[in-house]
């Protein structure tokens, strides 16, 4: 198939492991920060393939992983208690809220749907004039035109039964804050390929500079990991803290102008909690108070009360790197896919779910 | 939808009815009208138009029996309908036990408000499925429920079959150095619904591949009898799921190699795109068979001769990591594919 198969040679691979294990001359922690590449690893095999000097730690970038408890619990409230159409990306649907996920309130009785666009969500809107239509809009970067083009769609058509629960993060800060971390371990990063694309790479300069640390924007097959690692342990190797990027055939250094454009329209950047990180200055984007009318955030007033986390789930520690999923004590035991403590387990770019399906033979 | 249905070739006929209602399932006279005029009138020959309880049969032999449970949205997909599934699935389940199917039971569960037109094409479509497989319906029943109670139509079919004289499967057949053949490309039944699920949908020509598996089953038995060690139809949860299972019971190793398994490149495409595993994704026409190290050459060559062309050998049993299911990645790392927990949800970005 065009366009992954050639990423996917498995001689291409192997000369680029070749490299990298005569570049390599001491041990280099490398965070991939998206949760798709961090997939993409384990799937393939990778770990078992790259020389043990190189450690590779998963990074927060799984947007289901950090969708706090609570808006969690506020979007099963809407489908239980306010009758609405509650609309999600699929694989927030099992993320265990404090007391049940999206698919067990689906199963109790509430109208919940698995969309693949967020414009599905206005046409049902559009269907459904006497019924609210609320979008679950989760995501980094990559999601939030998407979700802000249906915010613009709904208020041209002049839907009054539209909003999205907004809950958008930002990759940069989210590298700074691992940064910052005192226990940091992390030397070198492989920044998420799909992000740049819609934002561009200048965030990441400063990152590069102020933390001196090398940074490689890389996309996601097999043969693109192993180019962006080996640019990583190059740099590393020689004491370098630069921005590259290996995955030129999709990101330009200014990212997709048009999709900006969107977001900007719709979105402002403001604090944002993650799960199991805590709240992060600037790092997230929510609705314009101009369209608080598709805000579902303020068009619901949800009384809900901040549950807490599970106590045994240790997913905050994965997610900023600091421990990998095997070393929790409950992993594969207490807490399996069909059983989650914690939403790294389900989703499909959890860490816990990647090390729980793929373990390396 | 409607681009699914097909072209009918034999109308549904005058009925004073359109669609089903809750008298359709009194057992009064509308019942009596559904059967005579409908029903009866495609599974006449087989039901020697006489209503008994029940049918006789006269079985000779070791027989194969098993029973199987259609519930199908939307009803009408890419390639096929829920009566292709409701033949197909129950004469595959027979074919794994080495069995020849030969008579079937039809149950139909309506829901209030079904078109009857969709109804008929359905049972169009049951008819020819049997009369190409060679299977009769010998008995049936029809319930309807109230709308709201049912999704459109719910098919129970049981089947009955001769089993192979030559054929001894079973999971305790299975040994190390077994080789793993698969008769085609995976996953078309999984994308082709899902190509059309509400809310997902995507332009394709993906088609399901539902089809009868017994003839090309007994020609690997007439050939390798007792050599053909098990066969498997993995239809829900997909290969890997099947797969898992088999190593599970038979407390034995499965090593896969990725490069090697058939994938068509639209399918593998949309599972990109949903981001699902074409491991884990049903199939309607295909077979797993587990067969000795010595016939596996001949096996794949005469399955490849008799139009599986795409038939591949994926793997092996092994001794080495009983119980657990280990692939070789396209660029050679390896790792365990597990069982799946709950059902494959299309990812975020």
């Amino acid at each position: 198939m065009k366009f992954l198969t050639e990423y996917r040679d498995p001689e291409l691979a192997q000369s680029y492991l070749e490299e990298i294990r005569k570049t390599v001359t001491r041990p280099w922690t490398i965070m991939e920060v998206c949760g798709g590449q961090t997939h993409s690893i384990v799937k393939n095999g990778l770990l078992g393939l790259l020389p043990d000097e190189i450690t590779m730690v998963h990074g927060p970038g799984c947007p289901v992983c950090v969708t706090p408890l609570h808006l969690i619990d506020k979007a099963v409230y809407l489908a239980e208690e306010k009758n609405v159409i509650l609309c999600s990306f699929g694989d927030m649907l099992r993320v265990p809220g404090s007391e049940r996920s999206l698919l067990k309130a689906k199963a109790k009785g509430a109208d919940v749907r698995i969309l693949y666009s967020p414009l599905e969500a206005v046409k049902l809107a559009q269907e459904n004039p006497d019924r609210e239509v609320v979008f679950f809009a989760v995501g980094f970067e990559t999601t939030a035109p998407a979700n802000a083009l249906s915010v613009l769609h709904a208020q041209r058509a002049g839907l009054t039964n539209y909003s999205i629960l907004a809950s958008h993060v930002l990759v940069p800060p989210a590298m700074e804050a691992v940064l910052a971390d005192d226990e940091n371990v992390i030397q070198g990063f492989l920044a998420a390929g799909h992000v740049c694309t819609i934002m561009g790479i200048d965030a990441y300069y400063p990152i590069a500079e102020k933390y001196q640390i090398p940074i490689v924007v890389t996309g996601f097959e097999p043969v693109d990991l192993l180019q962006g690692i080996l640019m990583t342990v190059r740099q590393l190797e020689r004491n370098q803290h630069e921005l590259e990027n290996q995955y030129k055939r999709v990101v330009r250094p200014e990212g997709n102008l048009a999709a900006q454009k969107a977001i900007e329209q719709v979105f402002q950047i403001a604090d944002r909690e993650w799960r199991g990180i805590g709240t992060i200055p600037q790092s997230g984007y929510e609705v314009r108070p101009e369209l608080a009318a598709f805000d579902a955030n303020k068009k619901f007033s949800v009384n809900i009360h901040h549950a807490q986390e599970c106590a045994a789930c240790i997913a905050g520690q994965v997610l900023r790197g600091l421990k990998k999923p095997f070393e929790c004590s409950q992993f594969g035991k207490a807490c399996t896919p069909s059983t989650p403590l914690g939403a790294p387990m389900v989703s499909s770019e959890g860490a816990c779910a990647a090390y729980f399906h793929y373990q390396e033979a | 939808m409607t681009q699914f249905r097909m072209q009918l070739n034999c109308p549904l006929p005058e009925l004073d009815f359109d669609v089903i209602t809750m008298g359709h399932g009194s057992g009064g006279l509308l019942t009596n009208k559904l059967l005579d005029d409908v029903i009866l009138n495609l599974f006449s020959d087989e039901l020697e138009s006489e209503r008994h309880d029940g049918a006789q049969l006269s079985l000779e032999g070791n027989t194969a029996f098993t029973t199987d449970s259609f519930v199908v949205s939307p009803l009408f997909f890419p390639g096929g309908n829920i009566g292709d599934l409701a033949v197909n699935g129950t004469i595959n389940d027979l074919a794994m036990c080495g069995a020849v199917p030969q008579y079937l039971s039809l149950s139909l569960i309506i829901e209030e408000g079904l078109p009857m037109t969709e109804l008929w094409e359905v049972l169009l479509t049951i008819q020819q499925c049997c009369k190409q497989a060679g299977v009769k319906v010998v008995t049936g029943d029809t319930k309807v429920v109230e709308r709201g109670k049912g999704d459109k139509l719910f098919i129970n079919t049981a089947g009955i079959g001769k089993v192979h004289p030559q054929a001894d499967i079973g999971i305790n057949r299975v040994q190390a150095g077994d080789k793993i053949i698969v008769s085609g490309p995976l996953a078309n039944h999984g994308m082709a619904i899902m190509s059309v699920r509400e809310g997902l949908e995507f332009e394709t020509e993906i088609q399901t591949d539902s089809a009868p598996l017994h003839q090309p089953v007994k020609n690997l038995l007439d050939e390798f009898g007792s050599l053909v060690h098990l066969l498997r139809d993995p239809t829900r949860g997909g290969v890997g799921t099947v797969l898992n299972e088999i190593a599970r019971s038979a407390h034995l190793g499965i090593n896969l190699r990725q490069a090697d398994i058939p994938v068509d490149e639209q399918v593998a495409g949309a599972c990109e795109l949903l981001g699902l595993d074409p491991l884990y994704v049903a199939n309607e026409g295909l077979f797993l068979a587990i067969v000795a190290d010595n016939i596996y050459q001949a096996a794949l060559e005469q399955l490849q001769a008799s139009g599986f062309s795409r038939s591949a050998c994926i793997g092996e049993v092994t001794s080495e990591h009983p119980r657990q299911v280990v692939l070789t990645s396209g660029i050679g790392g390896r790792r365990v594919v597990n069982m799946l927990a709950g059902e494959q949800l299309p990812r975020i970005c």
